[in-house]
């Protein structure tokens, strides 16, 4: 890691919303192009970028559509910038394709998801978390992707900058799932000294670029993560890549040999890697008879649901996962070990709540305190389903 | 060819030969080369090659001029030209 | 007595090469290509290696250093190219080239990006980024190859197939009217708009030339057969007919209006170069905007920074 770039940290104590603590983490975090499309409830993290690149040697533009902005990401990338884009629902379906290139390209870059309630065009203005599914599985094939969930402004900048360089560290994309509440919430956010932001440079590759194999892994990065060093296009490497699967060479090999080598490091260096990637936040959960598990803002909804709980007597913990995907499944399988239930709080009519359930495998009650959107949570609702899973 | 008369610049006149080159077994007999030839120097072969496509030869006798049409037209990048030395045109008195 | 026909003269006789081992001497294209990828996948008479030598030949006549072109591509038949060519290369979604490469273009100003794909990828399916990408004046030189089909996927109807025409999705012949993509492109702005076929291969070198050339949305569409589908759905014959066809049947007509320009089903057609004009690029209008307006605030963006956290 090193330090962020000063020119792009504000530096200081400020009132931001959830969207615009978000475009400074970026900045923060060393993002120089942003290739978007306006959707409410996430375009004020784009006219926050629109304001501040100029004044620090950054690129935005308005592309005329979502296709297009996911895919001049990916493309901003390879040209040797970080890149994010920043959507809400509609957007993020129209992104998978390209989304799916950017796993495959093998592409670091965060794709900021601002929810609302959907299906289709929704609730626009209203918040929703019913995209968790659709970040993990939204474009096709076999896939492993990470996502943060901030539950307010400060958690915005924070993970926005964590995102960066988890999408550095695993040369993948990765998501913000922010919600039109976070994104809307106004707080305060506290921004370090840059000297106190850490930063991931790329991976690059520093050997001869006449002899660069895109995709040849050599051991892998510091954190033993089994990608290879990029080279971006005007480095001399005339290297080639491509969406078809393909081997060290970055040539297309239609054999289920080939598909089986590229896919199995894409997944596993994920999967097999996903210690590196728990980020929760934890309290009470020792001793507890009942775990909460949420994230983003139905987190913060949360919090007062088990203090009403806690009121009626009953131990509960509580789990805010800030990296939902992967899920911290080994940490829910222990505590699923040895409580009566697990309540999964969100804005959906069950997404992580049915992940939860598969990793219990019945060894606790499950129960999920759901709707479809449009609102945040009603903490009587998440008490009572406490107690129930604790009876 | 004869002329009616010698050119003036007869000595600036120089033409350019071309060696022709013929990757027999990465052409897959398209016959651009052979149709565009402007000096027709060259014709598919009888025989076959590799991939069993008839490759291009070289008539004989035919002499290339170097234009490098079927160069560039040659969508299988098998055939290319060579200078091969640069010749006064012949005046011959009879 | 014109010079042709001096250079047509009897020759000083040289003597006749002796006979070389195929390989000794390498292809000029060869230090251009992956050649660890040739023979490459396009069928016998299919006219998309002529294009990639044209496209090459261009580049070489060009300052442009070599280390800073790239080239995108979509998918398809044509979407190969960016697989064969030995530069920075990327084979994309498809119809998606255009916006891919304008990533990469506004990432790193110093690039010269070149997108190589098909009418179906450029006008169909990415259509939208084509014709913002033009009213932007995005620094970008696109090579649509126009075989008035979606080849890859075997014969399909595209939104070039002129009318009457067979393909696998229109069997009893197209009947919607099809893009005339000069016109289009003018229409959206493009600085430059050229149109040859495959057989106009020195011309075509040429407007690549000038295309990459100029900064700006530059675009040269090539006609180009595709032997196995479209020739042969339609009995055209092989590709060598296609291009018999064209030699007879196109009129080069430099200037032309592009509203005359639009092509019917194996009827004369006219090639060219038919827009050739400045305006300033999106990066350029952009800068002096951010000049106007923000004046020594203004860090415009040098070159790649993703190490550009120190
Ligand atoms: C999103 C998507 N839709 C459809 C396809 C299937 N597909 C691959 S190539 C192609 C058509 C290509 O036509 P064109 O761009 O004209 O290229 P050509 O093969 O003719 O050179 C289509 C429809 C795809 N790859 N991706
Ligand atoms: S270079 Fe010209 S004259 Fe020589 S063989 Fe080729 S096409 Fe014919
Ligand atoms: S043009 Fe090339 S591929 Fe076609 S016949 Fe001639 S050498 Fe062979
Ligand atoms: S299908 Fe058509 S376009 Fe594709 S390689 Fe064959 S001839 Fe060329
Ligand atoms: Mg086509």
């Amino acid at each position: 890691m090193i330090k962020a770039d000063p020119a792009g940290v504000l530096t200081g104590a400020h009132y931001l919303d959830g969207d615009e603590a978000c475009a400074e983490g970026a900045i923060a975090a060393g993002c120089r192009f942003l290739a978007g499309y306006p959707i409410t409830p996430s375009t004020e993290v784009a006219e926050h970028v629109a304001a501040r690149f100029p004044m620090v040697g950054g690129t935005l533009i308005q592309m005329e559509d979502e296709l297009a902005s996911m895919a001049a990401v990916v493309g901003g990338v390879w040209g040797g910038t970080k890149s994010m884009t920043v959507t809400s629902g509609p957007g993020f379906s129209l992104m998978m394709e390209n989304i799916g290139l950017a796993v495959m390209m093998e592409t670091p870059c965060v794709i900021v998801n601002v929810q609302r309630g959907g299906p289709s065009t929704g609730l626009p203005t209203m918040p929703g978390q019913a995209d968790m599914m659709q970040a993990r599985w939204g474009s096709h094939g076999d896939y492993e992707v990470i996502a943060v969930a901030p539950n307010s402004p400060q958690e915005c900048f924070d993970l926005t900058i964590e995102a960066f360089n988890l999408s550095e560290r695993f040369r993948n994309p990765v998501f913000v799932m922010m919600d039109e509440c976070v994104g809307h919430m106004t707080e305060k956010v506290v921004i370090p000294p840059a000297d106190e932001i850490e930063v991931e440079p790329r991976f690059e590759y520093r050997g001869d670029p006449k002899e660069y194999l895109p995709y040849k892994v050599n051991g892998g990065n510091e954190y033993g993560i089994p990608i290879p060093p990029m080279l971006h296009a005007g480095q001399g490497g005339y290297y080639h890549t491509t969406g078809l699967t393909h081997d060290e060479r970055g040539y297309p090999d239609m054999s289920p040999e080939c598909q089986e080598w590229l896919l199995r490091r894409l997944v596993d260096k994920i999967r097999l890697h996903r210690d590196q990637l728990v980020h929760v936040e934890e309290d009470g959960v020792e001793g507890a008879e009942v775990v909460v598990l949420s994230y983003g803002i139905s987190s913060r909804v949360a919090t007062r649901g088990i203090a009403l709980a806690r009121e009626q007597g009953i131990k509960v913990g509580h789990i805010q996962m800030k990296i939902v995907w992967p899920l911290p499944d080994r940490r829910i399988d222990e505590v699923a070990g040895r409580v009566k239930g697990l309540v999964t709080v969100e804005m959906n009519y069950g997404q992580i709540a049915l992940e939860v359930e598969r990793i219990a495998a019945g060894r606790c009650r499950t129960s999920l305190v759901g709707h479809a959107g449009g609102t945040v949570q009603d903490p009587e609702k998440i008490a009572e389903t406490i107690e129930e899973a604790a009876r | 060819m004869k002329f009616w008369r010698k050119p003036l610049d007869l000595d600036e006149q120089k033409v350019v030969r071309g060696e022709v080159h013929i990757l027999r077994d990465r052409c897959k007999g398209c016959g651009f080369c052979v149709e565009y030839c402007p000096e027709g120097v060259l014709k598919l072969d009888h025989a076959y090659n590799k991939k069993g496509y008839h490759p291009p030869v070289v008539i004989e006798g035919k002499e290339c001029v170097m234009c490098r049409l079927c160069e560039l037209l040659c969508p299988d990048f098998s055939i290319f030209i060579t200078e091969r030395g640069t010749g006064v045109p012949e005046v011959r008195d009879d | 007595m014109s010079e042709a026909s001096v250079v047509k003269a009897d020759p000083v006789a040289s003597p006749a090469p002796p006979p070389r081992d195929e390989e000794s001497i390498p292809h000029p294209m060869e230090e251009w290509l992956r050649m660890d990828r040739i023979p490459h996948i396009w069928c016998p008479t299919c006219g998309l290696g002529t294009v990639v030598t044209a496209f090459i030949e261009g580049l070489k006549q060009t300052d442009l250093e070599r280390d800073n072109v790239a080239v995108v591509s979509g998918i398809g038949c044509t979407g190969r190219v960016a697989g064969y060519v030995k530069l920075d290369s990327y084979h994309t979604t498809h119809g998606r080239a255009i916006p891919f490469a304008t990533g990469l273009a506004l990432s790193n100003p110093k690039l010269k990006v070149a997108v190589v794909s098909g009418d179906g990828d450029l006008v169909g399916i990415g259509g939208n980024h084509f014709i913002h990408a033009a009213r932007r004046n995005m620094d970008l030189t696109v090579i649509l190859v126009n075989n008035f089909i979606y080849a890859m996927t075997g014969g399909q109807v595209a939104p070039t197939t002129p009318e009457t025409a067979n393909t696998t999705t229109t069997p009893y012949g197209a009947f919607e009217p099809p893009f005339n993509i000069p016109h289009l492109a003018e229409a959206c702005g493009a600085v430059y708009v050229a149109r040859w076929t495959s057989l106009h291969v020195r011309r075509l070198t040429e407007s690549i030339r000038k295309a990459l050339s100029k900064p700006g949305f530059a675009l040269v569409e090539v006609v180009t057969p595709c032997s196995t589908l479209y020739a042969r759905r339609n009995r055209l014959g092989s590709g060598l007919d296609l291009l018999k066809f064209y030699h007879d049947n196109s009129t080069i007509q430099n200037g032309a209006r592009t509203s005359d320009v639009g092509i019917d089903f194996q009827k004369p057609f006219i090639v060219g170069e038919f827009v050739d004009h400045d305006r300033p690029t999106w990066f350029q209008l952009m800068e002096a905007r951010m000049s106007a307006t923000l004046g020594d605030k203004f860090i415009p963006k040098e070159g790649p920074s993703c190490t550009n956290s120190k």
